[in-house]
């Protein structure tokens, strides 16, 4: 017991150990991602705490404290020119949380550590999202939260700190679910985002120059996600088509405009595909589609090269649906004007114009010229590789005669080159090739390293056809993926090696409850919300009928939980239960004990009453007292009274 | 002002004293959020507009967790206070200007502790309290007795902040619970008056406290304190011890014989030190007051019924 207001009390040392770890545990992950210098002076700022608590020795001075503010404040203003935004916010934060705790005196200034703790939680996931992350912030909240209860109370034990504060997360549970799936999700951002809020994601960019997907290859990581309805079509169908490139300046391929709409292809055309796309975000317009697409996902179109495009550039997780018309052969309405587009070259590379000149002259049709480059690349010595050498000038006819080793980019452009020397309209496809089917969920998994670049070239009279040189030069490449196609020794990605058996399967059960993860927790954007209630069966959801019904579930919720709480679950001693129990037994002869009654009492009115219950009561009676005022406990006596009691036969000599 | 208290009154149902137990049921728990608590709410305004801002989904999801936890917080914090028994304690009256200690006990009839419960009475200061799991805590609540009389206790503040800070939950109760305050003793009072027989009066071979002198059959006046419990330990009927005292004359502690120009209040003060004294050093005495009149004895009883006769002087209201 002690005299002191209930306001801001001092805090107890264990009190400031607790939340000096709790505020580690929040800083330790951010780390890689905040400047050098904060990481040095918040490890410095919380030694010294550490120092401070240990020798128990007085906190720094305020004007200390302040000149550590500003000169923080400024230091977070000179490393990036702003105060608003993701870092220099998160920087902030930090500053504030070591800089909070150097003054931490009170309860008061312990609560708000605490709320910095939290704020922190939140920034982690600036970063990732994943189950990890998910865990991770799980296990801090459990700390923090029982942080805050020691705050209330510093003289219970750490355990019961831990054991109250995962009770409580227990409890919040249910109405986080509830906020989660009815709270009306609104499509960020509110404001105009600072510059920095999507750097750092990869996948195919609109230009393609040698080198450039080989690069990308070397990333296992997921690019996107398919799930079919029915089976997966086979590997050689599984062109995924992202950017088409069109200009070509010597070295390098791009994208020209793009925003023309298409009439999109019959739906009489053959057989149908389809499926769903979750693509991973990469900060780029164009979706990935299975040729040919027929249809286009809301907020998107798709252009006249096929390609579908995004209005807003893709920046978070994104779930869209498709079909896919792999038989359709597109472009029979190109006229000349616009297939003129598909022409041009740069006047280099004279070997090879030579080349497909002679071929041209000596072939009666186009597609003669397409058969004969495909052949020129079967039979000379051509080797498909992740480590081309590097090019020069004039890259295609270096390609071509000289090195012969290249990956995909390099065949592509070699291609679409000779063939708009040969004056046949082609143009490059980027995107991606293939995709591993995850036996756990099902799922059809696109990584960069499947990134593939392909040729397309317009024949009279039947369109826009496919060609993929890579499979002249390395067929096992479009059938068996990437590590099935390079020499061995290559730099592949870890993940998509085939030697290692075991660790594919541990990773095809991580993605697929990471895919789960994904479509389920992560991927629930107000589109999959509205969707999902109205497969609840609320009609027409908008944001007035799901607050209302959030607000009253969550007051069900409440209510059902004060009950429980309130309700007295006095758990009796079970000796005390079989005794009421005998009373309860004995009230059916109108012998229920009294209140005051003690046990011996109690008996001998009964024996009175019941004379042929003599002996039976009081052996109840003798065990009963025992049990509970003598020193006979173990669990048999208990079962013993129980037997004894409900073997006990008031309607005998009725 | 009047207003004020009315609609206080109204609010917060006190109706008066009430009869013990006092069981805090439901309606009388009242719920708010602390400063803190407010903070707390604020600060996950701005976690869910930065969740939403970059869509975080696990923002979201933490956000929301974090506004579970507060209204689970509600419930606890209610519950930590909700079907506590209150009922009075022992009292032991006091001196006026001292601080009155009110008992309390505080009946938790839950298989789960009470945590940090903090009690205060209008007045008084803060006393917080770890209630244990199904059992009585006896507390006791300073409430300083500024004047003499019966001192009530007033309007009991029972809180509680627990387990977060982040909630407040309180209830107001009034307990049926009185302090007897004596008159505050004159400091540096002039000595106890001399025997009103004069300088002779203390009879030699007198009944006194001091000496003893022999036993006599029992009488139920007779303090405890001098029963001879060696004699009935050894199965004689009960006997009293006699002591004789040179000292233990008959002085008469009289409001009339004090100096004609002091106060009411004064009087009584200087009376009780004499009481206080007069007991002390074992003396018998009588005290006379207007209206009043003890005749001459000792021993606790006398002594108890003397200051009682002197706080409760002319009546104060309680």
């Amino acid at each position: 017991m002690a005299t002191q207001r209930p306001d801001s009390p001092l805090l107890a040392r264990s009190q400031e150990l607790w939340l000096l770890a709790c505020s580690v545990l929040t800083l330790v992950p951010g780390v890689e991602h905040i400047p050098h210098w904060l990481t040095a002076a918040a490890g410095l700022a919380l030694a010294w705490r550490a120092a401070i608590w240990w020798r128990r020795a007085s906190l720094p001075p305020r004007w200390l404290l302040t000149f550590l503010v500003f000169s923080g404040s400024l230091g977070v203003f000179l490393t990036y020119r702003q105060f608003f935004g993701k870092d220099p916010g998160v920087a902030l934060l930090i500053l504030f949380l070591v800089l909070k705790l150097l003054e931490m005196r009170r309860l008061r200034d312990g609560l708000a550590v605490i709320f910095l703790c939290y704020f922190l939680l939140l920034t982690h996931f600036l970063d990732a999202q994943g189950l990890d992350v998910a865990g991770f912030t799980l296990a801090a909240l459990l700390g923090i939260t029982a942080a805050l209860s020691g705050l209330a109370h510093a003289g219970r034990p750490v355990l019961a700190h831990l054991r109250l504060s995962a009770l409580m997360l227990a409890q919040a549970t249910p109405f986080m679910l509830l906020l989660f799936l009815l709270f009306p999700r609104v499509q960020g951002p509110l404001w105009g985002m600072p510059a920095d809020a999507y750097s750092g994601m990869s996948g195919l960019s609109d230009t393609m120059s040698p080198g450039s997907i080989s690069q990308l290859s070397l990333s296992g990581e997921i690019a996107f996600r398919a799930h079919f309805e029915g089976d997966i079509p086979p590997k050689h169908q599984l062109y995924w088509r992202g950017p088409v490139l069109r200009l070509f300046d010597g070295r390098a391929w791009r994208a020209g405009a793009q925003t023309e709409k298409v009439s999109l292809p019959d739906t009489a055309a053959g057989t149908r595909v389809r499926y769903a796309v979750t693509l991973e975000p990469h900060n780029k317009p164009w979706l990935f589609a299975l040729e040919v697409p027929s249809s286009a996902p809301p907020a998107a179109i798709v252009s006249r090269e096929f390609q579908v495009l995004s209005k807003l550039p893709v920046r978070n997780r994104l779930r869209y649906e498709m079909q896919a018309l792999p038989d359709f052969v597109p472009g029979a309405e190109e006229s000349q004007a616009s297939l003129h587009g598909y022409l041009g070259l740069p006047a280099n590379n004279p070997r090879t114009r030579a080349l497909v000149g002679q071929w041209r002259r000596e072939a009666a049709t186009d597609e003669a010229v397409v058969r004969r480059m495909l052949d020129f690349f079967r039979a000379e010595n051509f080797f498909y590789t992740l480590t081309p050498p590097l090019l020069g000038d004039n890259s295609i006819d270096q390609f071509l005669f000289e090195t012969r080793r290249g990956f995909c980019e390099h065949y592509a452009s070699a291609f679409v080159f000779a063939m708009r020397a040969a004056e046949i309209p082609a143009r490059v496809v980027t995107g991606y090739q293939g995709g591993e089917r995850n036996p756990v969920d099902g799922y059809l998994i696109v990584r960069q390293s499947d990134a593939h670049a392909w040729a397309e070239v317009w024949l009279e009279g039947r369109g826009w056809l496919r060609v993929d040189p890579t499979a002249a030069v390395a067929p096992s490449r479009i059938e068996a993926g990437l590590a099935a196609a390079v020499p061995a020794g290559e730099p592949l990605p870890f993940i998509v090696r085939a030697d290692l058996s075991w660790l594919r399967q541990i990773r095809f059960r991580w993605e697929a409850v990471t895919n789960t993860w994904n479509q389920w927790v992560l991927g629930y954007t107000p589109e999959r919300q509205r969707e999902f209630l109205s497969r609840l069966g609320m009609r027409e959801p908008d944001w007035r009928k799901m607050t209302a019904v959030m607000a009253a579930l969550c007051g069900l919720l409440l209510l059902g939980l004060t009950a429980w709480m309130l309700h007295n679950r006095t758990r009796l001693d079970p000796i005390v239960r079989a005794w009421n129990r005998l009373s309860r037994k004995l009230s059916r002869i109108g012998l229920a004990r009294k209140a005051w009654e003690g046990p011996a009492d109690y008996a001998r009115r009964v024996t009175l009453a019941r004379p042929e219950l003599a002996q039976p009561l009081l052996a109840i009676a003798t065990l009963y007292i025992d049990l509970r005022y003598g020193r006979l406990g173990g669990k048999q006596p208990i079962q013993k009274l129980r037997r004894l009691i409900a073997d006990l036969n008031i309607t005998a000599k009725r | 002002m009047q207003a004020v208290a009315s609609f206080q009154r109204w609010l917060f149902r006190l109706y008066g004293p009430e009869a013990a137990p006092i069981v805090l049921r439901q309606r009388r728990i009242y719920v708010l959020p602390t400063g803190a608590g407010l903070a707390y709410a604020v600060a996950l305004g701005f976690m869910l507009i930065g969740a939403i801002n970059y869509n975080l989904s696990l923002g979201y999801a933490l956000v929301f967790l974090l506004a579970g936890l507060g209204l689970v917080t509600l419930l606890h914090t209610f519950r930590n206070l909700v079907q506590l028994e209150i009922s009075p304690g022992r009292t032991e009256p006091v001196f006026a200007g001292d601080a009155a200690h009110f008992g309390l006990c505080l009946l938790n009839r839950r298989p789960t502790g009470r945590p940090a419960i903090s009690l205060r009475l209008a007045g008084g200061d803060w006393i917080s309290a770890d209630l244990a799991a199904d059992a009585t805590t006896a507390i006791s609540l300073p409430l300083p007795a500024p004047r003499r009389g019966w001192l009530r206790c007033g309007r009991l503040t029972l809180e509680t902040r627990y387990p977060l800070c982040l909630v407040r939950a309180w209830s107001y109760v009034e307990p049926d619970m009185v302090c007897l305050v004596y008159p505050r003793p004159e400091v540096a009072a002039p000595p106890l008056p001399a025997s009103a027989t004069g300088e002779l009066g203390g009879r030699l071979g007198g009944i006194g406290t001091e000496d003893f002198s022999g036993l006599r059959p029992h009488q139920p006046a007779d303090s405890p304190r001098h029963v001879a419990w060696k004699a009935v330990a050894r199965e004689q009927p009960l006997l009293s011890k006699q002591f004789a005292g040179a000292s233990s004359a008959d002085i008469w502690l009289d409001w009339n014989d004090l100096p004609p120009d002091m106060q009411a209040e004064a009087r009584l003060s200087r009376l009780t030190r004499w009481v206080l004294d007069a007991h002390a050093q074992g003396l018998a005495w009588g005290l006379s007051l207007p209206g009043r009149r003890l005749p001459s004895g000792h021993g606790p009883t006398h002594f108890q019924d003397c200051l009682e006769a002197l706080a409760l002087h002319g009546n104060p209201a309680p």
